[in-house]
């Protein structure tokens, strides 16, 4: 008995030990880069890629930063991501409002319509879009991007807010509608605050997913300072003389971000991914 | 005008208005005119020229078309098959074990740490890796180099026959934290006396996860199955970052394949065609799903 006991014990660390290499292996990327953010190229050079950093040098994201305008590139993504995120997230309201609770004729044509723009694929948009923008002279500038993306985006929400909209209560509509509201004030005084906690569910991951779009951007935005986080620093990539360390410095601001993001919003995250994959 | 769109007669239809607009501009014209170019022979700055069916009958004996396919389809073992079943094994393993011997604060660190490149843009995660396997200078040969293993350094990326089991694994460490987060959450509805009772009843630990947990998690299975193979088949950027498609064609996918025809050989026309087949693709799988989906809730 105490022998199975204690065989138990010594599985149950050895488990938890496996699961510790494993998750190590995992994350060992993600160090690498941030110890050779911080290093100078004689550093690098001498005493290789996995050798600790002597020093706290930020010489290289200085450089990358003054380089590459860095500060533009931020604002740019961040411009386009909060846009697209109210807008699509005001967009998804709208539809699912008439689609959900006022269950117009076709509804589930538009639904299946929705679901399909939402999965298609970018390529198959691509070219016309970037022939349209050119046509109407939004070619290469912030507008193009975001009036895509809010579109795009509002695909998958429209789908996520109908099904939640079709087993709203009835008797709240009712009541509201008694009491003289019109069908606009019931979206803006009745729904809007109930479902406000998926819509900044919503708006968080439309934001995120917005910065992280590579295959449109990198066609519709080509200048320099229209450029955003991503296709910046991924386009960089072997020009201008990139040495080590200037390279992991960069892909060290791509990521800062992103972990930003990701301690900002883990809450709503984990709630999101929930509510994403069922249905 | 507003107040005829909020007038009873208009019913919830101008609520519609605007989201119908934007996806006629955005979304159902560019489609029909992509798939009408599709048609067509196009530089992309004379006026097409009419080709019918010609663009597809090419494809269909383009080797680069059907090595990007192949590379596609191999893509999805890695975006999707792999990282479903060590999602399942994994979070399994979380919920059942790590949780219940150390705790929920255990196995919710190594949840997030598993998500964790699941957070990157897919281009960042592209230049990480190239940056590690960069054949000179980067991490990974360094290393091999200096446990005296420099048999093993390698131009990882930069090798016909290492190219694309090399980008798999890049996207197997990528795709791992989405269907582990997925399943982890979807466990938590399971009742824990049913797999008890499943023990008492002498039900194995194999047995109680195929018949129990799998089946009651169907639903979450499915939904990770179909948007990571959709993503699987849209994939661009990681190529872009990683590969360029190359060398030669060792890691193409259609959707690369698609932006080369369109920017860089300016045959619009053919672009085009890729991508409507891709596109077609993607609705016959979605169509698949919803199917199975509905089956699934009537059984």
């Amino acid at each position: 008995m105490t022998r199975t006991r204690n065989l138990n014990g010594v599985g149950k660390y050895f488990s938890l030990i496996v699961l510790f290499i494993f998750l190590a292996i995992m994350l060992v990327p993600f160090f690498i880069v941030i110890i050779n953010a911080f290093k100078t190229p004689v550093e690098y050079a001498n005493n290789g890629p996995m050798a600790l950093p002597q020093g706290f040098n930020l010489n290289g994201m200085i450089d990358f930063w003054n380089r590459v305008d860095f500060t533009t590139k931020l604002l740019n993504s961040a411009v386009i991501s909060l846009t697209v995120a109210v807008l699509a997230v005001v967009v998804s309201l709208l539809n699912s409002y008439a689609l959900g609770i006022g269950k117009i004729k076709g509804r589930t044509f538009f639904l299946v319509f929705f679901i399909m723009a939402n999965f298609l694929p970018q390529e198959a948009l691509a070219y016309p879009l970037y022939y349209f923008a050119k046509f109407f002279h939004i070619y290469d500038s912030l507008v193009a991007v975001i009036i895509i993306f809010t579109v795009i985006q509002s695909a998958f929400g429209t789908y996520l807010l109908t099904s939640m909209f079709s087993t709203f209560p009835k008797e709240l509509i009712e009541a509201a509608r008694m009491d003289g509201c019109n069908k606009f004030q019931i979206l803006t005084k009745i729904i809007t605050p109930i479902s406000i906690s998926t819509l900044s569910v919503l708006f968080t991951f439309f934001f995120i997913w917005t910065w992280n779009e590579f295959f449109l951007p990198l066609i519709m935005l080509i200048s320099n300072d229209k450029q955003t986080v991503p296709i910046a620093i991924s386009v960089l990539q072997g020009q201008h003389n990139m040495d080590a360390t200037t390279t992991a410095a960069s892909a060290l601001l791509g990521i800062l971000p992103c972990i930003l993001f990701f301690i900002l919003f883990q809450r709503t995250l984990t709630r999101g991914v929930t509510a994403g994959s069922i249905k | 005008m507003r107040q005829k769109i909020f007038s009873p007669k208009w019913g919830y239809t101008g609520f519609l208005l605007p989201g119908v607009i934007l996806f006629l501009l955005i979304i159902i014209i560019p489609f029909l005119v992509n798939l009408g170019v599709s048609f067509t022979k196009w530089s992309g700055v004379q006026s097409p020229v009419w080709i019918g069916l010609d663009n597809y009958q090419k494809l269909l004996g383009d080797a680069t078309f059907w090595a990007s396919f192949k590379n596609n389809v191999i893509m999805i073992i890695a975006m999707t098959i792999i990282p479903t079943i060590i999602g399942l094994l994994l979070s399994t393993f979380l919920f059942d074990y790590i949780a219940s011997k150390f705790g929920t604060a255990i196995s919710n660190f190594f949840r997030a740490g598993f998500y964790l490149p699941q957070i990157l843009p897919v281009a960042i995660a592209g230049v990480m890796w190239r940056w590690i396997l960069q054949p000179d200078w980067g991490a990974l040969n360094w290393f091999f180099n200096a446990i005296g293993l420099s048999s093993a350094a390698h131009n990882w990326l930069g090798d016909a026959t290492t190219a694309l089991p090399t980008v798999m694994m890049i996207m197997i460490w990528f795709q791992i934290g989405y269907p582990l987060v997925i399943f982890m959450s979807a466990l938590q509805r399971i009742d824990p006396e049913l797999l008890e009772a499943a023990q008492i009843d002498g039900a194995s630990w194999l047995q109680r996860f195929y018949y129990i947990t799998i089946h009651l998690i169907r639903p979450e299975i499915l939904v990770v199955i179909l948007t990571t193979t959709i993503a699987a088949l849209k994939m661009f950027g990681q190529i872009f970052v990683l590969t360029r498609g190359g060398p030669g064609t060792a890691t193409i996918v259609p959707s690369y394949f698609a932006y080369q025809n369109f920017f860089e050989k300016a045959n619009v026309g053919y672009g085009s065609a890729i991508s409507t087949v891709m596109t077609l693709i993607i609705i016959v799988l979605t169509v698949l799903f919803i199917n199975a989906q509905s089956k699934q809730e009537l059984a």
